[in-house]
């Protein structure tokens, strides 16, 4: 059984260029690595992670990649710790305009 | 025919590419040097601002209330030498139908798209940009694409661009993700001329105009409120069309003498084309990273001929620091109820110390703020900062080091103006655009332009001009 079937919500991937490719006043480091892409779609045909996949976007557009996510999930939050610091502002200037520290 | 879709090709074909998909031909503002007629440029979108203000009307965009910032005020004026602290107003551009002023930028784009019978639109944009087109092209009923410089080369993307992504794809837009790198451009003129559709691009004279109504409200609800104009008005400066819009707004309501200042965080040694680098800065835009380049060469944007023209309208440019952008943010969290997202608030940083020396009857207004939520809020940000190994600490903003730590002011006196160098960007300007013009002389009415662009005179654009061995 593939892992991807036809119509699932798929993200791809391409090199858009090597690294020999890219062009223009880049830096040491970004001159070293590829110009990737990614895009999401629905699938049109089954398919296995990695394999070299075809989609159709939301606009209508078939592109081909390597599929390196289904069903992708939005992966960002409120950080992966809190940031105790910012607690420290508020408690400070609330502080100043009750009328304690004014300089 | 197969279409020759490589890289040089591509290129070659920019500006074929450009014209199909902007719809107007920018070689008839030209004179063939260094100077275009500017001014027929963005009269040639062929309505005035009470027209906009209806376009904006009919998709909800524009009519934010103006706010009076009152505690903030009182902090300033506790830190303050006697008499001095302004009042502080800040232009609640979060309450926009997407979250910030882009969507009066994207709004007269997708009008025009709409109107040209175009079927979708495409720009280029890792900020609320992309969520202001997504948004209009939604209540359109146009397609959209937008193209974002997103991940570095461990696909591992600053928080505010993936909620930027995640905000789009919810609004009905395609999102193309790219890694750094200036040859996005590639892949964006490659999508225009595969789908056909229209630039909605933030730099086009339909961007502008749609900036103009902000500035225009600023003065009307100023002297609704206060009874006259305001003294100062502080934009976020990152491309320019902000500052620029919103001063040209500023202008058109009879608001002459109000000055227009530019602020931008600073992220000096931080290469924006940097793998490395990429995510080691916690502001994704409103940073010296475009501000500069933008400021001192407007037209290496996505149109022939920007319509952003930053140098023109603005009277200062002020410097903040990341840690002070946050502090001020947690600022207005906590003291005016207000949570808003960080970059509108670079503007509010550097009025927050220039109120400081400014009379207590004086008016400043910031003019946009922009919202919040997950991926793109301080906690976010800053935790983000902290995995990358940049030091989150408190102490003198003065010693920041952009990607290598986070300073939140000590105290907020910390928080100062530092002005950047003007006259170093205005000599930055001409010099640019004598090499893009490919020029080695200039006749009159170049002096007279670049006199214009740089908000000087005859006189100074002549003595950089011989600095640089130009002949007249």
């Amino acid at each position: 059984m593939s892992d991807a079937k036809k119509g699932d919500w798929v993200q791809i991937h391409q090199i858009v260029l090597k690294p020999e490719e890219r062009t223009g006043k880049l830096p040491e480091d970004t001159k070293k690595v590829p110009l990737e892409l990614w895009v999401k779609g629905f699938l049109n045909h089954d398919a296995n992670l990695y394999d070299e996949v075809e989609i159709t976007t939301l606009t209508g557009r078939i592109v081909k990649g390597e599929l390196v996510l289904i069903n992708p999930r939005y992966e960002y939050g409120f950080g992966d710790e809190y940031v105790p610091e910012l607690l420290k502002i508020g408690k400070q200037l609330r502080g100043i305009l009750k009328g304690g520290d004014n300089k | 025919m197969k279409v020759d879709v490589s890289f040089d090709a591509v290129m070659n074909r920019k500006n074929e590419i450009m014209k199909k998909a902007l719809g107007m031909d920018y070689s008839i503002y030209e004179s063939g040097g260094i100077a275009f007629d500017y001014e027929k440029m963005m009269r040639d979108i062929g309505f005035g601002i009470s027209y906009i203000m209806k376009i904006q009307r009919e998709t909800g965009v524009g009519n934010t209330p103006l706010l009076e910032l009152k505690n903030l005020t009182e902090l300033v004026r506790k830190i303050s030498p006697k008499g001095k602290g302004a009042r502080i107003f800040v232009k609640d551009e979060a309450c926009n139908p997407s979250g910030s002023f882009k969507d009066r930028r994207a709004s007269v784009s997708v009008y025009i798209a709409k109107k040209l019978g175009y079927k979708g639109v495409v720009a280029a944009t890792s900020g609320n940009y992309g969520a202001a087109v997504a948004s209009q092209a939604a209540m359109r009923n146009l397609d959209c694409i937008i193209v974002q410089e997103c991940y570095d080369s461990r696909k591992i993307g600053q928080p505010e661009i993936l909620e930027k992504q995640r905000k789009c794809e919810c609004l009905g837009a395609e999102v193309v993700q790219l890694t750094v790198g200036p040859e996005l451009f590639y892949t964006f003129l490659r999508i225009l001329e595969e789908t056909g559709y229209f630039n909605a691009s933030l730099y086009s004279t339909f961007g502008i105009a749609g900036v103009e109504t902000l500035g225009y409200e600023i003065a009307i609800q100023c002297r609704e409120m206060i009874g006259h104009d305001p003294d100062v008005v502080v934009a976020t400066h990152a491309g320019g069309g902000n500052l620029t819009g919103t001063a040209r707004g500023l202008i058109k309501a009879g608001a002459v003498n109000t000055k227009v200042i530019g602020v931008s965080v600073d992220l000096t040694g931080l290469h924006m084309a940097s793998d490395k680098a990429f995510n080691r800065k916690s502001f994704t835009t409103g940073h010296t990273g475009f501000g500069v380049p933008y400021t001192t060469d407007p037209d290496h944007s996505d149109v022939p001929r920007s319509a952003a023209r930053a140098l023109r309208y603005m009277e200062d440019y002020l410097l903040v620091k990341q840690g002070e952008v946050f502090y001020i943010t947690e600022a207005l969290s906590q003291l005016e109820g207000l949570e808003r997202g960080p970059a509108g608030n670079t503007s509010l940083t550097a009025a927050f110390a220039l109120a400081q020396q400014m009379d207590e009857d004086k008016i400043i207004v910031i003019q946009e703020t922009e919202y919040t939520g997950a991926g793109k809020h301080p906690l976010a940000q800053l935790s983000f900062a902290k995995k990358n190994g940049v030091e989150v600490k408190f102490g003198n903003p003065d010693e920041e080091i952009p990607g290598t730590n986070i300073i939140l002011p000590e105290h907020p006196s910390l928080i100062k103006v530092r002005h950047a160098d003007m006259d170093k960007m205005r000599k930055s300007y001409i010099k640019n655009a004598i090499n893009r013009a490919k020029v080695d002389c200039v006749n009159d009415k170049d002096i007279e332009f670049l006199a214009l662009e740089t908000r000087t005179n005859r006189k100074f654009v002549e003595s950089v001009l011989d600095e640089l061995g130009i002949k007249k």
